[in-house]
């Protein structure tokens, strides 16, 4: 293992994940490590409220890109979390010592290197940390440009934040790297579990349902008051796009990883092609971003209809990619 | 999206930082590129900053007119809200809003204190007091 070197990512669960392996002489791009652990999704839950908005997800639940590559890579993880941030801390202290180079989950509120604008209580944001220097811990942040310096403090704080989805102090590291992985029967069984779960999943508020089922609640919104419809079709649009998706609620990452998949299969055309359509498809996601964002600013009435139909638009072009994808598989 | 179409808007939402986005060259390649921000992006991230100063205003204004105590003010100056508190804290959120009362808050157990004073990041003489102006 050389000297540790940081790289810039999209999205801080991948991203790490694909600096960790790389760091242990696995080769693999983040949208590789996006697409191999299922993580496409899209989740409208309006029973779950975060910070009195229901809960909008573009991709499956924190943790489960970790545990999906942990089982479809066949890689051997150590995960450990922690009863009190003292045995927390001396845990890390050992860990980097070892020269190891470790996973963290950490609530973003209390993370001091980021722009106060974007620190909110979210609990399960993932970083590394390559070295420690008196009172700070030297961090790649995968959704920074550059490595970053916390406080000791600020960091303990972060991974001892309580509420839910709290880290407990969560580490993480991997033990047991295979050098080579033959990712082509990887890459058709996640293609296929995405595919058929966006078109098929029985659950009413996931996958395209799920996007439905937001586009007819849109409509909804008139009989509201209009401060709660922009704040709602905000919240949309900040989940589709402030935390670190990549553009376009990670649409634009998938399509990344297809065109990579495309080549692993010598240049297969059905990927290829689903890969642009993918990317249709996030343009459209992103002027769906831009036309709420107008509406949010304008002193004009909201067109809620045309907003909803967009979004029922959006899922008709989403099926088609996913069709192309069983095609494939 | 292609390279050339990704937003460089420098938002102020992004402080220094900078976001990876995926687009694709000429050829149909795709890579990441940093963004310097997105004004779509940036409205409705302002939005809900707003929103949150405008509850720590509301907030700091009802406990100097004594209506609420400092914890009300110190939850919304936390960006938290009554369900994050209470998931925080492991309070219910009925005896949160108790703790809400000035005259209940003034006879508040150390203890309890003390858990709020943790997962607040406040000091125990702190949280009893409001700051002197709402931006403290």
């Amino acid at each position: 293992m050389g000297e540790f070197k940081h790289t810039h990512y999209a999205h801080c669960e991948s991203g790490v994940m694909s600096s960790l392996l790389r760091h242990h002489g696995l080769q693999i791009s983040e949208p590789m490590i996006f697409g191999l652990s299922n993580a496409l999704n899209f989740a409208y839950i309006p029973f779950v409220k975060i910070g009195g908005m229901p809960l909008v997800s573009y991709r499956s639940i924190p943790k489960s890109i970790i545990k999906n590559i942990q089982k479809n890579l066949n890689i051997k993880m150590k995960l450990e979390t922690f009863t009190s941030k003292e045995k927390g801390e001396i845990r890390l202290n050992e860990l980097l010592e070892q020269n190891r180079v470790v996973g963290a989950q950490t609530s973003v509120y209390w993370l001091d290197y980021f722009p106060p604008e974007i620190r909110f209580h979210f609990n399960a944001h993932n970083l590394l940390v390559y070295a420690r220097e008196g009172d700070e811990y030297l961090i790649s942040d995968p959704v920074f440009d550059k490595s970053v310096r916390c406080a000791r403090k600020s960091l303990q704080k972060a991974r001892f934040a309580k509420g839910m989805m709290a880290p407990k102090g969560l580490l993480y590291y991997p033990i047991d790297v295979p050098k080579e992985i033959d990712l082509k029967p990887i890459i058709k069984k996640s293609i296929k579990k995405v595919a058929k779960y966006m078109l098929k999943t029985p659950i009413p508020i996931a996958g395209l349902a799920g996007i439905r089922y937001l586009s007819k609640s849109i409509k909804k919104l008139k009989n509201r008051d209009r401060k709660y419809a922009k704040l709602f079709l905000g919240n949309i649009v900040r989940m589709q796009e402030e935390i670190g998706t990549g553009g376009a609620g990670f649409r634009f990452m998938y399509a990344s990883f297809l065109k990579e998949a495309s080549e692993v299969f010598d240049e297969n055309q059905t990927l290829a092609e689903a890969s642009r359509l993918m990317l249709e498809v996030g343009d459209s996601w992103r002027d769906f971003a831009l036309v709420v964002a107008k509406a949010i600013k304008s002193k004009k009435d909201i067109d809620y209809e045309m907003i909803s139909d967009m979004l029922m638009h959006i899922s008709k072009d989403e099926a088609k990619v996913y069709k192309k994808l069983l095609e494939f598989g | 999206m292609d390279l050339n179409s990704v937003p460089q808007d420098n938002s102020s939402t992004y402080g220094e930082m900078k976001k990876a986005i995926y687009a694709s060259d000429e050829d149909g390649n795709i890579r990441s590129i940093g963004s310097s921000g997105w004004d779509a992006e940036e409205i409705v991230t302002k939005l809900a900053i707003d929103e949150l100063e405008n509850s720590k205003l509301e907030a700091y204004k009802e406990v100097k007119a004594g209506k609420k105590s400092p914890l009300y003010y110190y939850m919304f100056e936390q960006r938290m809200d009554l369900s994050v508190l209470s998931q925080s804290t492991g309070f219910f959120k009925w005896s949160i809003k108790r703790d809400f009362k000035p005259e209940i808050f003034k006879n508040i157990s150390q203890k309890r204190l003390l858990v709020y004073c943790d997962v607040l990041g406040k000091q125990l003489e702190e949280i009893k007091e409001l700051p002197k102006d709402s931006n403290g």
